[in-house]
């Protein structure tokens, strides 16, 4: 005997009524690009479950794959045996053999039958397979406040499941089934975590950046793309907007005073962002920002910043310490990309103190000798799109050396 | 001409000449630079090293460019025992070491550590058991070959890996110099482990040390930030390029000429077998390359000399030492008499030798070894 099942817990799932099926065909979906690799693996939906047969794949390495599929609550290994009292009797007993190899330990059962078609309800049950497994294994005790393991059988309308670990899972929702929204990456250490966390709940991204040669490098250019490649474990492909950003930026210079320079430079990229947001259909921006965290991020920065757009903004960083989004980003893999040591257009040109409380009226009179419209239209029009995926982008050029 | 010394270096396969010719001329930049020759040059060596670890079954992280098998034995071993001697000051091995790491446990124990030398039996292998009662409370590493350069020996190499599991304060370095490729080693309770490029038909002075997440060592050198500052030094990208096609190469050619290659040195080991006065050093479980021989008596350079004139190449004992004409350390220490340690040969095969060459070489053997046996008259 062995885990040939993997049984998925849906996360929020079976809160959202009647789009319930469209939402399960998508995780589904999702599970089986994440399991791309396992090419044996067979998902399958029933009654607000899904298995995952492993057709021999490996079962660990299935789990890691799985750990960072948005949309599962819980994830275990799970036998499935006939609708027969001898057959769940002696899974249940593997089970726990499996589960305390020393021999040693207590445990609890617990039988849901969702076929009332078995002859024997639940609490009788409990105590058929609780019995059985007494009889069998010597050191072995119940106790069902504490138990060592908790046995679970699910009796079903096609079989009887039966698990005794639980692996925590993502949580969230599927990716792909709450819209789009377009991400603002700037290449440091929190808009990463921003977009891994609109992931969770269900979104799909498209990324921004702002690219202002020779000032920021290629290198830049590339961290951001490396960026993009670790957030596509976690949802689709993303497409990337890299905007040209270098003519803003400088007229920005020249032409505003130094401590609203940033307030005015952030407006301008909203609006671009909000731009780009539209024409591809994302219905909002989201951000790394974290509420008083640098002086564009305090609230009245935010306020002054805000005003150029009406799409609402999702900062999921909002409340956060940097120490808690450094954590996320550890996690996540994007930690050691961030801190490639290369500028990025945030931190070029920063004049010695920027504004913490600009004034909204004043940041629009120093803009009014800009031809705003024009500006932004222009650097939208150049902007570049990478498409970037989880396969391994490889640049063909090296493919003969290999 | 018959080449069967490919323990002490295999002939490159053409195609990863090509490789480090071509990667030389276009891809010479410095993969650190800023301009976009700089950032082409360390995308290539992203590739590679994306591609090593793969092949490797490990993750890229864990891959460290070095210059080869004595450079990645000295930074396990020393920088192992520099970056944890707060810990502890001992160090377990075994007799059947390779030179670089045997001598960097020499310099070690005159800067204070401790070393123990398990010792192997007359199979030239040491037991689970033996390293079990070697650990202390102050073992910081232990350190073993996983296929002897001279006996073609395997160590329990995994096993010992599972015994270590229940150690997690001592380091586990593996010098799997002459079994990757040969031998498979399952990398999952390995630490450190040690490979070179040109014992698989790659180029001299480039290698790889594994080095598991998180495990962290001293660097050798002082310098730049290159291999996240534990390998500082520009990097050798056509090297390092050309050692992932090798891998690959060697890793595709183990995949159908393995079983063929180890009957091949089993039917000349029967005929060797069959000479009178020729002993097998090597143990029946053994790499499916390398087979060592003594011939009691007869000095092993008067034979290597005496093959090479028909144009058949072999080595005395390990090239790394085979210029002091002293018996084999490895074999003396493991019980070997003296005679059978200062007369073995080591003969060593790759996937490209062919049966006619293995017939070939076993003719001229015989014949050397009867000449030989009446000049020195045994």
């Amino acid at each position: 005997m062995n885990y040939e099942y993997l049984l998925i817990r849906y996360a929020e799932l079976s809160l959202k009524g009647k789009k319930r099926a469209s939402f399960e065909r998508k995780l589904e979906q999702n599970i089986r690009g994440a399991l791309k690799s396992f090419p044996n693996v067979k998902t399958n939906r029933s009654f607000g479950r899904m298995f995952i047969k492993l057709n021999g794949e490996d079962v660990t390495k299935v789990s890691d794959q799985l750990k960072d599929v948005f949309g599962i609550y819980s994830f275990s290994p799970a036998l499935k045996v006939e609708l027969d009292e001898t057959s769940i009797c002696e899974a249940g007993l593997w089970a726990i053999n499996d589960a305390l190899p020393s021999g040693e330990g207590t445990f609890k059962v617990s039988v849901r039958r969702t076929n009332k078609n078995f002859p024997i309800g639940s609490q009788e049950m409990n105590r058929v397979v609780g019995g059985y497994i007494l009889k069998s294994m010597e050191q072995v005790t119940v106790n069902v406040h504490e138990p060592d393991v908790h046995l679970k059988v699910e009796i079903r309308e096609e079989a009887a499941y039966i698990t005794c670990k639980v692996i925590k899972g993502a949580g969230g929702l599927p990716v792909g089934t709450s819209g789009k929204v377009m991400l603002m990456l700037s290449g440091g250490i929190d808009s990463p975590v921003a977009g891994y966390l609109a992931l969770k709940r269900g979104v799909t991204i498209e990324a921004v950046h702002f690219h202002s040669p020779p000032f920021t490098n290629e290198r830049a250019k590339q961290k951001v793309e490396d960026l993009c490649k670790v957030l596509t474990k976690y949802g689709a492909t993303i497409k990337l907007h890299i905007v040209p950003f270098t003519d803003i930026q400088t007229a920005i210079h020249k032409q505003i005073p130094d401590n609203f320079e940033m307030t005015v430079m952030r407006r301008f990229m909203l609006r671009i962002s909000e731009s780009i947001a539209l024409k591809n259909g994302a219905k909002a921006i989201v951000n790394g920002e974290s509420l008083g965290q640098v002086a564009s991020q305090t609230l009245e920065s935010m306020y002054a910043i805000n005003e150029v757009t009406n799409l609402p903004i999702l900062r999921p960083l909002i409340t956060m310490d940097k120490l808690e989004v450094i954590d996320y980003a550890h996690k996540i893999d994007t930690y050691d990309i961030s801190i490639r040591p290369y500028e990025d257009c945030c931190t070029i040109f920063l004049p010695a103190e920027s504004k913490t409380k600009p004034n909204l009226d004043k940041a629009k009179r120093y803009e009014s000798y800009f031809n705003i419209e024009e500006m932004v239209s222009q650097a939208v029009g150049n902007i570049e799109t990478i498409t970037i995926s989880q396969e391994e982008n490889n640049n063909s050029s090296f493919d003969s050396l290999f | 001409m018959v080449y069967f010394d490919n323990s002490a270096t295999t002939r490159p396969f053409p195609e990863v000449i090509d490789t480090f010719s071509s990667v030389t001329r276009t891809y010479f930049a410095n993969p650190s630079s800023l301009h976009p020759l700089g950032k082409e040059a360390e995308q290539l060596l992203t590739q590679a090293r994306n591609k090593t670890a793969a092949l490797l079954g490990v993750k890229e992280k864990e891959i460290y460019f070095t210059s080869g098998g004595t450079e990645g034995n000295n930074l396990a071993v020393k920088g192992t025992a520099r970056q944890l001697q707060s810990r502890g000051k001992h160090i377990i091995t075994t007799t059947m070491e390779h030179s670089s790491t045997y001598e960097a446990l020499l310099e070690l124990e005159n800067e204070g550590f401790s070393v123990s030398y398990v010792k192997a039996n007359e199979h030239g292998q040491v037991s689970v058991e033996q390293i079990k009662n070697e650990i202390k409370p102050d073992t910081i590493l232990v350190s073993m070959i996983h296929v002897s350069n001279e006996l073609g020996s395997i160590q329990p190499v995994e096993e010992t890996g599972e015994l270590l599991d229940n150690y997690p304060k001592i380091v586990f370095h593996v010098d799997h110099v002459q079994g990757v490729t040969k031998v498979p080693l399952n990398f999952s309770n390995v630490d450190l482990c040690t490979i070179s490029a040109h014992k698989f038909h790659g180029l001299k002075g480039t290698g790889v040390l594994f080095m598991r997440e998180g495990i962290q060592l001293t660097a050798l050198f002082s310098g730049g930030q290159q291999e996240s500052g534990i390998r500082p030094g520009t990097e050798n990208l056509a090297g390092i390029v050309s050692l992932t096609k090798a891998l690959r190469m060697a890793f595709d050619d183990a995949s159908n000429k393995l079983e063929a290659l180890k009957e091949r040195t089993t039917r000349i080991e029967a005929e060797l077998k069959k000479i009178d006065g020729v002993n097998i050093n090597s143990p029946a479980k053994r790499a499916p390359h390398i087979l060592n021989v003594s011939i009691p008596y007869i000095k092993p350079e008067v034979i290597v000399q005496a093959l090479a004139e028909k144009e058949i190449y072999i080595s005395t004992k390990s090239a790394c030492s085979s210029k002091q004409f002293s018996p084999s350390r490895v074999l003396y220490s493991s019980g070997f008499s003296k005679e059978k340690a200062s007369s073995a040969v080591r003969i060593s095969l790759s996937f490209h030798n062919t049966d006619e060459e293995a017939e070939f070489f076993v003719t001229v053997f015989k014949e050397v070894v009867s000449n030989m046996k009446k000049v020195v008259n045994v």
